[in-house]
């Protein structure tokens, strides 16, 4: 089993009333409602979230790309992925993903994302999510009849660039480039290892079956009600005659760990609550433009994760529902072992990704929740799928010698522009574990 | 009225409804598509022989797929009348088909006898933003497209049915009718018909609802502006669905433009 420690960056500080006062959460949120000065603490406590997740022995760190809202405060993952190349050494960059179809050129995200594995050494996770509706129409303009085709071929192109052994051209129907000649290339060769998040749209089973990617279920449902997309999955993947190896498929999972039971409802109920009613609070106009989803999806009852419809599923749910409705898996050591290993061999998945900061949720919670998971939870669940290869996590076999690490830093007292500067000396090599 | 399943190059198959005789008209509809029979071309087809297709993705019209942009959109339209025997005709579009309309119109010069663009779209003005009917919850769209939303004509344009299975096939009709409409529309429907309208030569009716909370009437001068032989008539009483609010007046308005 696998675990990988997903950050959203949410918006902190939304007002109590939000829900009732306020249109939508995504798209058209007013924009003085975000402080830069408040921005500046919420990434670099979230990035220390991240590095701390990297020196408690997760397999993973998690980023993903969204844009205008106070869901996720990452309209560039790449950005987040940069900065923790530098302060972590042990856990894999899952960047969950890049929306292909959005970059012009879509080389733009091979390049990046080659940057991103070489300068890690070699530890990047590919994503290429569509994005959501709300992302890649109404905030990006992407015409949704034809976003699906765009992304193809965005994907097509990038695959291309990262197995070419020389210049080739690319005459798509979104873009053409004369000269495509990737510099640098990924440190993983052929390319880092795939991973496709969805929301439950049928196509993107075959889309992974078909190529060996691996399949991530960002849900905020729960387990229980996921399973009916992953045995969707599953159903694929038996049909087309592939091994139902639990680490082809991923998990998103809300996860709180706390002393008791009890404790846990105290520390995180508030914090849940802010997640499902403020950050989730998207308006249903924006949740699913004509065409966006297609025919075949919505006939087959896929559930769009928000808007109206799961508003309403929600609507009036407490602590208690969300627990037993499998939505959020939270209490002590000893339940969230007991439920998430329910929870896993039942999807047959072995990549979980923990959401462990989840709405308001302040550091010091953060902290002890991941802390407790880490030492009280993962070593328990090690065990799972022991039998089974885990192909879709990088190789990692960059030699030691060859593994570079930044050079402490020395801040020395100096004057600048009449400003005394505080003397400092940090060693970042100090602050996270060494190299497994 | 009859249907017909019309084949084109192979390429399309289209449901077709067809009124009356007389001198053709083509007429092009909005993005919601056509009703199963519509009285406002009922009514005209008592002047004119009226061809109104389906497009292709609306209703059980196919080959949408083979239509990326307005181009191509014209194109199939001028390939649809050579196929109707009728190389030139009159040609009446609303909104979405409004847009198209000219486009056919400016693309080939020859085409068009006389045009009527009923609200069109096509063009955007910063200060007039037409309203994001892809974004409306379906209880919004009636006071967007209806002069007056509590008249029985837009109430059942706009039922929202309680039969879930009624309503999951028409939550699909729209997907497919409005994915289709994206492609011209979304998320900006201005598609470079500035540069090319200026190149329409049939003499050109607007007409407008003159409370009209989609595309608001003051995009009107967007086309009389640039097509040299163009005037506007506004029509009372009337929002963006004119033809099931004004319908005697706006057939008069027709009529009288197309015989004139």
């Amino acid at each position: 089993m696998k675990f990988t420690w997903f950050h959203l960056m949410p918006y902190r500080y939304l007002p109590e009333d939000f829900k009732e006062k306020y249109h939508s959460v995504w798209v058209d949120i007013p924009r003085d409602l975000y402080d830069p000065k408040v921005g500046h603490r919420l990434y670099n406590d979230y990035l220390d979230q991240l590095e701390y997740a990297d020196a408690m022995g997760f397999d993973g760190l998690g980023v993903n790309e969204h844009h205008q809202n106070a869901y996720g405060l990452m309209p560039s993952p790449n950005i987040m992925a940069a900065a923790l190349t530098r302060r972590t050494r042990n856990a894999n960059l899952v960047v969950l993903g890049n929306s292909i179809a959005l970059y012009n050129p879509p080389i733009r995200v091979a390049e990046e994302f080659a940057m991103l594995d070489v300068i890690s050494g070699g530890r990047l996770i590919a994503g290429f999510p569509v994005g959501t509706s709300m992302d890649t129409n109404f905030c990006y303009g992407e015409v949704p009849a034809t976003i699906r085709e765009k992304y193809y071929e965005a994907h097509e192109l990038i695959m291309k660039a990262w197995a070419a052994k020389d210049v080739f051209s690319f005459n798509g129907k979104y873009t053409k480039l004369r000269y495509v000649n990737l510099w640098p290339k990924p440190l993983q060769q052929p390319h880092p290892p795939v991973w496709i998040p969805g929301g439950g749209s049928v196509e993107t089973y075959d889309f992974c079956a078909d190529h060996n990617y691996q399949y991530s279920f960002l849900s905020y449902f729960g387990y229980i009600a996921g399973k009916k997309v992953a045995d969707g999955y599953w159903d694929v993947m038996a049909k087309k005659g592939k091994e139902l190896n639990p680490y082809s498929l991923g998990f998103a999972q809300v996860v709180a760990v706390s002393e008791t039971d009890e404790q846990a409802e105290k520390d995180y109920a508030a914090h849940m609550d802010y997640f499902y009613n403020r950050c989730l609070h998207v308006y249903d106009g924006f949740a699913d433009a004509p065409g966006y989803r297609t025919v075949k999806t919505i006939k087959a009852g896929m559930l769009g994760q928000v808007g109206d419809q799961a508003a309403m599923r929600r609507e009036g749910l407490k602590w208690k529902d969300f627990l037993e409705q499998g939505y959020v898996i939270a209490g002590s050591p000893k339940t969230v072992r007991e439920r998430l290993r329910e929870a896993m061999k039942s999807l047959n998945c072995g990549h979980l990704m923990l959401l462990q900061q989840i709405g308001s949720m302040p550091p010091e919670l953060v902290r002890k929740s991941t802390s407790l998971f880490a030492t009280e939870v993962m070593p328990y669940m090690r065990d799972l799928w022991t039998g089974f290869e885990d192909k879709w996590s990088p190789k990692r076999d960059l030699p030691q010698a060859d593994f570079a690490v930044p050079n402490p830093v020395h801040f020395e007292k100096r004057e600048t522009n009449g400003h005394a500067r505080v003397s400092a000396a940090a060693t970042a090599s100090a602050e996270v574990r060494s190299a497994k | 009225m009859n249907t017909t399943q019309t084949l084109l190059n192979g390429k399309f198959s289209l449901e077709m409804q067809v009124y009356g005789s007389g001198e053709p008209l083509l007429y092009l509809h909005g993005a919601g598509g056509l009703m199963p029979v519509e009285p406002f071309l009922e009514e005209l087809g008592k002047s004119f022989k009226v061809y109104a297709p389906q497009f292709p993705g609306y209703a059980e019209s196919t080959g949408n797929e083979n239509i990326d942009d307005v181009i191509d959109a014209a194109l199939f339209y001028h390939e649809l009348m050579d196929e109707l025997g009728i190389p030139t005709a009159n040609i009446v579009g609303h909104s979405m088909g409004g847009m198209l309309a000219a486009e056919v119109a400016a693309l080939d010069v020859h085409r068009a006898k006389k045009l009527v663009l009923i609200a069109p779209a096509g063009f955007w003005i910063d200060e007039t933003p037409i309203p994001d009917l892809f974004a409306a919850p379906l209880n919004a769209i009636a006071p967007m497209l209806f002069h007056d939303p509590k008249s029985p004509a837009a109430q059942m344009m706009t039922a929202i049915p309680t039969d879930f299975k009624a309503l999951e096939t028409m939550y699909v009709e729209r997907v497919k009718r409005f994915a289709t409409a994206s492609k011209f529309l979304w998320p900006i429907p201005d598609r470079g018909l500035k540069k090319r309208a200026y190149r329409i030569a049939a003499p050109t009716l607007l007409i407008w609802g003159d409370d009209d909370k989609l595309i608001s009437p003051v995009y009107a001068k967007e086309f009389t502006s640039r097509i040299r032989n163009s005037k506007l008539e506004l029509i009372k009483n009337a929002g963006h669905m004119v033809m099931y609010e004004q319908q005697e007046a706006l057939v008069g308005a027709i009529r009288n433009f197309l015989k004139g």
